[in-house]
């Protein structure tokens, strides 16, 4: 039951092969089991998860259903879900029980999916290996010693494990697409202004976009389907036309061109990814995609530019924990500004201060233009080359990663070490673009490896097109983790 | 070190973030790597180029100045630490 694909378990609940309770209970189930050393979940919403199912087994047996009615998904505990916790991986809001559903999570129970918990993640989605959780590391279930990235590290593992056939991620530098990659995985980091960001907690607020993380791509475009569209609550949501994002996936990839930038293909990135990418460009050439061979000069710059935009929005988005309203607050304050300042040292932990202090320094008085104005120009810069190379080919090709997954603590030391984990990603998030990161077999370390494929803004159809064929010619995506069950 | 220990207490004053003690120095050299990474920026040629604040160049949609949601201030304030008659209560500010 568990390693079907989102369009198989919706034939199987329609034929009555199973309920949705009988689904919802595996899932359960595996969690139970497996969960404790995996430790992706911090909450799971077990009575929640089978009312919500039985009420989709009567949904289906009423003829109402639709194509996600009754399949079992985790959230990203930074969607905002009433009367359940949204701990956003933080001590700060350990207590955080918030009065009302994200948008993202009313529209996929209007949908009929079923939620089974929250996964767990980076502190406030700051990092790229699970580390900064304040409940504690994920582990990969390619392989427990390693990291399983970040900062959607916790859907990235569930789905791996297969305890939950998708699960919803955000995406502000590469956090659904490179824990998609470490974990073997299909995610999808949807254009900016795509889906809601309405009670998805903030981190920076022109780069974050919620997507899924699910087996393959048809799985990541139903997925879609019922996320995107317009909503009035969020200020960035994009006014579009309702789309079926499926309705591509058939079509062959002849006479589509494929960029491969050449900044891509330098020291940083191991030998043994770069062979598992260039073979995964020879079977996109195989299904009739020609592969051109592109620039993106500014790309080097995406990094620095990043850590100047990101901090910076945060260390505002941030500042309204101040243990006043909601969130920790610690014992006894002297007086108002001992409030603050110890209820934000204690509920934050060492990388989310790290950032909202970076934030600080480039926005305080003397370093504004120097830092923050610059680094928006850098940023035009890099959307700019992504223009133009869009001028010359339907879609852009390279690796998620630099790297295969890492152990424990091997980069916590050093945030910049942790930071070049998202140096082929952050751009797509600069330029506000849609990416997706798909299993492109084993390096040699027996870890997987993430192939990239970048689109033009709102083309994520043809790119969830690509994808699907890229999947039918491989079976990286149905490669599944041996666990004890 | 690009940022020094006068920095960090003025960026801990401005975020209104407690330094802890001890933890000084692991501060200053963490954001000095930070800050020497960012600083590759300085030597970008940028001149003409318009700062890009939003993706899509979008600029914020006003809506109709309406009340369209309900009170729930009730509800929102059982999340504070303290509040007393729909006030939230932080330690006394004026003597």
């Amino acid at each position: 039951m568990h390693t079907l694909s989102l369009a198989a378990l919706a034939a199987c609940l329609a034929k009555r092969e199973f309920s949705s309770v009988e689904l919802t209970r595996h899932c359960l189930d595996r969690i139970d089991r497996l969960d404790g050393h995996l430790n992706s979940f911090i909450t799971i919403s077990r009575d929640s998860a089978l009312a919500q199912a039985a009420a989709a087994d009567q949904r289906i047996r009423d003829g109402r259903a639709g194509p996600l009615t009754g399949i079992p998904y985790a959230n990203k505990d930074i969607f905002c879900t009433a009367g359940i916790l949204t701990s956003c991986g933080s001590k700060m809001l350990a207590n955080f029980i918030a009065p009302y559903d994200a948008t993202v999570v009313t529209r996929l129970a209007e949908a009929g999916m079923v939620m089974v918990g929250k996964t767990n993640m980076d502190e406030f989605a700051m990092g790229s290996s699970n580390e900064t959780s304040h409940y504690g590391t994920v582990r990969n279930p390619r392989n427990t010693e390693y990291v399983p990235g970040g900062s959607t590290g916790g859907s990235a593992a569930a789905v791996a494990a297969r305890l939950v056939p998708a699960a919803t991620g955000t995406d502000t530098g590469g956090s659904i697409r490179q824990p998609a990659a470490l974990c073997g995985v299909s995610g999808l980091k949807p254009t900016y202004g795509r889906v809601s960001r309405w009670g998805m907690i903030a981190y920076a607020s022109s780069l974050d976009q919620g997507g899924p993380i699910a087996g393959d791509a048809e799985d990541l475009a139903l997925l879609l389907n019922a996320m995107a569209g317009h909503d009035p609550r969020d200020g960035t949501s994009v006014r579009r036309e309702d789309e079926d994002f499926t309705r591509l996936l058939a079509g062959d990839l002849r006479g589509m061109r494929f960029g491969v930038p050449r900044e891509f293909f330098t020291d940083g990135l191991d030998a043994s990814v770069a062979a598992r990418i260039e073979a995964a460009f020879a079977d996109l050439t195989r299904l009739g995609a020609e592969r051109v061979d592109i620039s993106l000069p500014n790309m080097r710059h995406a990094i620095p530019a990043y850590y100047v935009i990101a901090p910076a929005e945060c260390s505002s988005n941030l500042a309204r924990y101040d243990g006043v309203r909601f969130g920790h607050r610690c014992a006894a304050p002297r007086d108002l500004e001992d409030l603050y300042r110890r209820s934000r040292a204690e509920g934050f932990g060492t990388e989310v201060k790290r950032r909202i202090l970076v934030g600080t320094y480039v926005l305080s008085h003397g370093y504004y233009d120097a830092y923050y104005l610059r680094a928006q120009r850098v940023r035009r810069l890099i959307s700019e080359d992504f223009r133009r190379a869009f001028e010359q080919v339907d879609f852009i090709a390279g690796p998620t990663t630099p790297d295969t997954a890492f152990r424990f603590g091997e980069k916590s030391s050093d945030p910049v070490a942790m930071y070049l984990c998202d140096v082929y990603t952050t751009a797509v998030n600069l330029a506000g673009l849609p990416a997706l990161s798909l299993p492109a077999g084993r390096a040699g370390n027996g870890l997987p490896t993430g192939l990239q494929l970048i689109g033009r803004p709102f083309d994520e159809a043809r790119l969830l097109q690509a994808a699907h064929q890229f999947q039918q010619q491989t079976t990286w995506h149905r490669d599944v983790p041996q666990l004890p069950l | 070190m690009s940022v020094t220990q006068h920095d960090l207490e003025r960026l801990g004053d401005l975020a209104r973030i407690a330094i802890a003690v001890g933890q000084e120095s692991d501060h200053v050299a963490a954001l000095s790597r930070v800050i020497d990474l960012v600083a590759e920026l300085q030597a970008v040629a940028v001149a003409g180029v318009e700062p890009m604040s939003n993706p899509h160049d979008q600029t914020a949609e006003l809506r109709p100045d309406l009340v369209t949601e309900t009170d729930r201030s009730a509800l929102f304030q059982q999340l504070a630490p303290a509040t007393r008659n729909g006030l939230y209560l932080v330690p006394q500010v004026i003597g």
